[in-house]
């Protein structure tokens, strides 16, 4: 490794610009006489559109147009999808009901679009935005999963009888049964998994722009997935042939999942623009982000695990609720199936697995992948029951896992898994050691003097990520690949540009990509460019989420450096009078081995494009495309601990102390893959103290500001030991595994056990507020 | 409308503005000083943090007007020419930053607060002072360290002045 090659702690190249103010967002482009959208919302969860009146607003100051669902449907827009098929166990398809980008007959939830304002000014539009007058007849609302599917709940979608989108299982039932007539002991456990709102601190944005003379569409937009944002606004909500539209994906301020989707207001835009003749820009507010943006989680769950005499699992039982809102998103379907319920083997031999999941419609804003997305679903699963076993059994929580740990691979899970490589217990000792795991007793005792509740909880999560193979995707009913692309430019002076079909929104990709290249050729980080989040520039890609830069995106790098590397290699071989096979690349040159022989970077490069000296029948230039495909998902795991105090008079919890022990295989900027676990273990953390989504009972968002959601602040949180082992992950190039939602994952069910270790009390819900960790402990004690 | 007269790192901007403009909308806007952001409606998140007339101030929370006559500094401004101001060159030493989008806030809050403790900073009292600034990438981990690095060497700094003008 060099200094700034694979493995060398580089300081970021992009930061530059960001802590310079330089940094370019949506929110941050003009466009010559660019005009500014507001949406008229449903402020109902659920009713009909019985009128609409935009005669007033079409009088006030400053607007340019004020449009509805209708003209937009007359105009030939489709409908928003979800792109991933799942059928329930009766082999009939999802149902989905239709969600049109501007609602004109009914609305579904409070901040369904039904009409948007294009104004001189953002408070111009605003303003006139106010006066739409829209008639409802208000319907009943339905918000809590658990009670949609009742008799008498209001029916949302005429296509989902009882709000069922699928039932849908996985597993062997039978066996799975077997296996529970065998047991000694069962745990069961119900288990809400709290909904939260991803919130990216750069709130969505829209900036659409159709070019008349050129009948050409672009549009900037707040996401992680720019080339899928084409091909669906493309293919499937007509908008423009994709050779008429250019998305553009420019700095972007965090995504978690949430900025995955192609949302109604970026299609809204480009529509508008065609229809107004102005450019037209949106930026959502912080409560229109809450209302709308994909929400994360949000499962019900009944699990039940039987256990032999020696305290061996035999099997797993798992029922599971998801509620997925008012609409499926893009990609809604996969989270709480082949995200969750595949990953219900956890990091243990479990001979027989069932899960059955419904997935159910609401009167709330649709539900998606959040960073993990289903894996920590999973995860919370997992621990809590493991956790909970080994309290019922009396035995310690660490020996219980270990005791039941995979430890030969590939391991093939009952739920289509098939583990490549890790060394579990190798993560639980490094946590165990790290958090001083043995000397906790003492640590307790010492708290009891100070009248403080001290607990400890840990979690031993793995996840399946680097997604995914595009064949076995596609099996499972995905509609898009999940391959990457990567195109590596040589320029005439040896600088070098590497196209990538990823998108860095803070994974640090301008660094991290570029180190690839320096580890390969010697050429200096600042030579390198990494271009990204542009239709125009890059051929095609699927985007960041499921921690697939790395593992996918790098490898489809790694091809495309391969093939610059042979042609280099050849023509430093033809200048040099030498066997290609005896040149080798070092310290900025290539080399005949073993000579002194050599040309530097830089002139083979310009050789390449002078072309005055070629091997024969070569093509001039230097510049490769590679698609990487990978072979199988990618699994990361570890074991995280969590120590806490709490104080009984206010049920204040205080974590006094995060472990997290990852095993990540190899690690190309471990500065950058800390800062990935530390983020994750705040929302993870966040999760389990002081996030939630609460919608009244008719269906009014109660946390819909940061005046009522609580996020994590500095003060919330401590600094935290994270350390990483390797077991190159044997499936991709680089033995990556993807760091960056692990922290997310393995942390909630760490510091809810560590909570109701310190409570005495195992019943106790997320998010652990004091209230809620000061009613607990009251259950406990006799007043 | 109103006219808007203001000191903007180091130049005399003026212009006219609606009475409801926030101080944040015309920097971002009639200034095209786009390095500080709005991520909320609620003045919590702190992503618009300036400093008006030295102190930290949510740009979100003042109107244009109220603050004309007043001398504000940006991200923009907080560098010496090339040289990056301590604290942007501990965000990025430290790696206090992942997306970016509450960074240039978290720096002028930073910056303040360091200047407000001559005595220095512990962990404790900058997560506390950090309150009114949220970020969802970093877990705030790598942004107090960088923190308490900028303050040392901004202390140091300063002795190294004060020594230099004994």
């Amino acid at each position: 490794m060099g200094i700034e090659g694979v493995g060398a702690r580089v300081a970021r190249k992009e930061d530059k610009r960001f802590i310079t103010g330089a940094g370019r967002y949506v929110d941050d482009m003009v466009v010559p006489g660019m005009k500014h959208a507001a949406f008229v919302r449903s402020p109902h969860a659920h009713a009909q559109i019985k009128k609409i009146d935009v005669k007033k607003a079409q009088a006030m100051p400053g607007v340019i147009g004020v449009l509805t669902g209708k003209e937009l449907k007359a105009d030939g827009i489709g409908n928003l999808i979800c792109g991933w098929m799942i059928h329930s166990k009766d082999g009939s398809p999802m149902k989905m009901g239709a969600w049109s980008p501007l609602a004109f007959d009914r609305v579904r939830y409070v901040g369904d679009a039904v009409v948007v304002v294009v104004a001189e000014t953002k408070g111009q539009a605003r303003d006139a935005a106010e006066a739409v007058e829209i008639t409802y007849k208000e319907l009943k609302a339905v918000v809590d999963a658990s009670k949609a599917m009742d008799k008498g709940a209001p029916q949302i979608h005429p296509e989902a009888d009882n709000n069922l989108i699928f039932d849908w299982d996985i597993g062997n039932a039978d066996e799975t049964a077997a296996a529970f007539k065998k047991a000694a002991h069962v745990v069961k456990m119900d288990i809400i998994n709290n909904r939260l709102v991803p919130n990216a601190m750069e709130p969505r944005a829209a900036l659409g722009h159709y070019d008349k003379a050129e009948d050409h569409y672009t549009c900037w937009t707040t996401s992680q997935n720019p080339h899928v944002a084409r091909l669906v606004m493309s293919a499937f909500y007509n908008v423009a042939p994709e050779n008429k539209l250019r998305v553009i994906a420019p700095d972007v301020g965090g995504g978690f999942g949430s900025k995955i989707y192609i949302y109604p207001e970026e299609i809204v835009c480009l529509w508008a623009s065609k229809k107004t003749g102005v450019p037209v820009k949106w930026v959502a507010d912080r409560t229109e982000s809450f209302l709308t943006d994909a929400h994360g989680r949000d499962h019900h769950t009944h699990a039940e695990m039987a256990f032999d005499n020696d305290h061996r699992i035999l099997g797993l039982k798992v029922e599971t609720k998801a509620n997925l809102g008012a609409y499926m998103s893009l990609f809604s379907s996969a989270t709480p199936t082949y995200l969750y319920a595949t990953l219900l083997s956890g990091q243990y031999n479990i001979p027989a697995i069932h899960a059955n999941v419904k997935a159910i419609y609401t009167n709330t804003a649709p539900v998606d992948a959040y960073r993990g997305a289903g894996r920590p679903e999973a995860t919370f699963v997992m621990e809590r029951m493991m956790e909970t076993a080994a309290r019922q059994f009396g035995v310690s929580p660490a020996e219980l896992r270990r005791k039941n740990f995979i430890t030969s691979f590939p391991h093939q899970t009952p739920v289509i898994m098939c583990y490549d490589a890790g060394d579990y217990a190798a993560s639980l000792d490094a946590a165990m050691k790290a958090s001083d795991y043995a000397g906790f007793a003492k640590r307790k005792a010492a708290a009891a003097k100070k009248g403080l509740l001290r607990g400890i909880g840990m979690s031993c999560y793995i996840e399946a990520c680097g997604i995914a193979p595009s064949a076995a995707v596609g099996s499972l009913g995905a509609g898009v690949g999940l391959w990457e692309s990567a195109e590596v430019r040589v320029n005439a002076v040896g600088t070098i540009e590497v196209l990538t079909g990823s998108h860095s929104h803070g994974q640090g990709h301008e660094t991290t990509f570029a180190q690839l290249v320096n580890e390969r050729f010697g050429v200096p980080l600042d030579s390198v460019s990494i271009v990204h989040g542009d239709t125009d520039k890059v051929q095609m890609g699927m985007g960041t989420y499921g921690s697939r830069s790395g593992a996918v995106g790098m490898s489809a790098i790694v091809k495309a450096l391969d093939k610059v590397e042979a042609k280099a290699k050849k023509i430093a071989a033809h200048l040099l009078e030498a066997d290609e096979g005896d040149i080798i690349i070092e310290n900025g040159a290539l080399k005949v081995a073993g000579t002194d022989k050599n040309v530097p970077w830089f002139q083979m490069a310009l050789a390449a494009y002078t072309a005055h000296n070629l091997p024969g029948g070569m093509e001039p230039g230097l510049k490769e495309t590679a698609f990487y495909d990978p072979s199988n998902f990618t699994f990361p795991a570890g074991c995280y601990i969590c120590e806490v105090e709490v104080d009984p008079e206010t049920g204040m919890t205080e974590i006094i102390q995060f472990v997290a022990a990852d095993d990540f295989g190899n690690i190309i900027n471990p500065m950058i893959v800390e800062g990935q676990v530390h983020g994750g273990l705040a929302q993870g953390i966040g999760q389990a103290l002081l996030e939630g989504a609460h919608y009244d009972n008719s269906g009014q968002l109660l946390t819909a500001s940061y005046m009522d959601y609580t996020m994590p602040r500095a003060g919330d949180l401590p600094s935290f030991k994270v350390s990483t082992s390797n077991t190159p992950c044997p499936g991709n190039p680089l033995g990556i595994k993807g760091c960056g939602e692990a922290g997310a994952i393995g942390s909630p069910p760490a510091v809810i056990n560590a909570i109701t270790d310190a409570i005495g009390s195992n019943d106790l819900a997320m998010p652990a507020s004091p209230s809620t960790v000061w009613a607990a402990i009251r259950a406990t004690t006799k007043h | 409308m109103s006219d808007v007269s203001l000191m903007v790192n180091g130049k005399r901007v003026s212009g006219a503005a609606e009475d409801r403009t926030l101080l944040v909308h015309f920097l971002r806007e009639n200034l095209g000083l786009t390095g500080t952001h709005v991520g909320c409606d609620t003045s919590q998140c702190g992503a618009c943090v300036v400093h008006v007339d030295g102190k930290a101030v949510k740009s979100c929370s003042m109107l244009a007007v109220q603050a004309s006559g007043s001398t504000v500094v940006t991200i923009e401004g907080l560098a010496n020419g090339a040289d990056l101001h301590p604290v942007q060159a501990a965000f990025k030493e430290h790696h206090g930053l992942q997306c970016g989008f509450c960074t240039p806030g978290m720096i002028m809050t930073a910056t303040d607060m360091i200047n407000r403790h001559p005595e220095g900073l512990d962990e404790a009292t900058v997560r506390t002072e950090l309150e009114g600034n949220i970020c969802r990438c970093t877990g705030y981990h790598n942004i107090v360290k960088a923190i308490l690095a900028a303050s040392k060497t901004m202390s140091k700094g300063s002795k190294g002045k004060a020594k230099q003008a004994a």
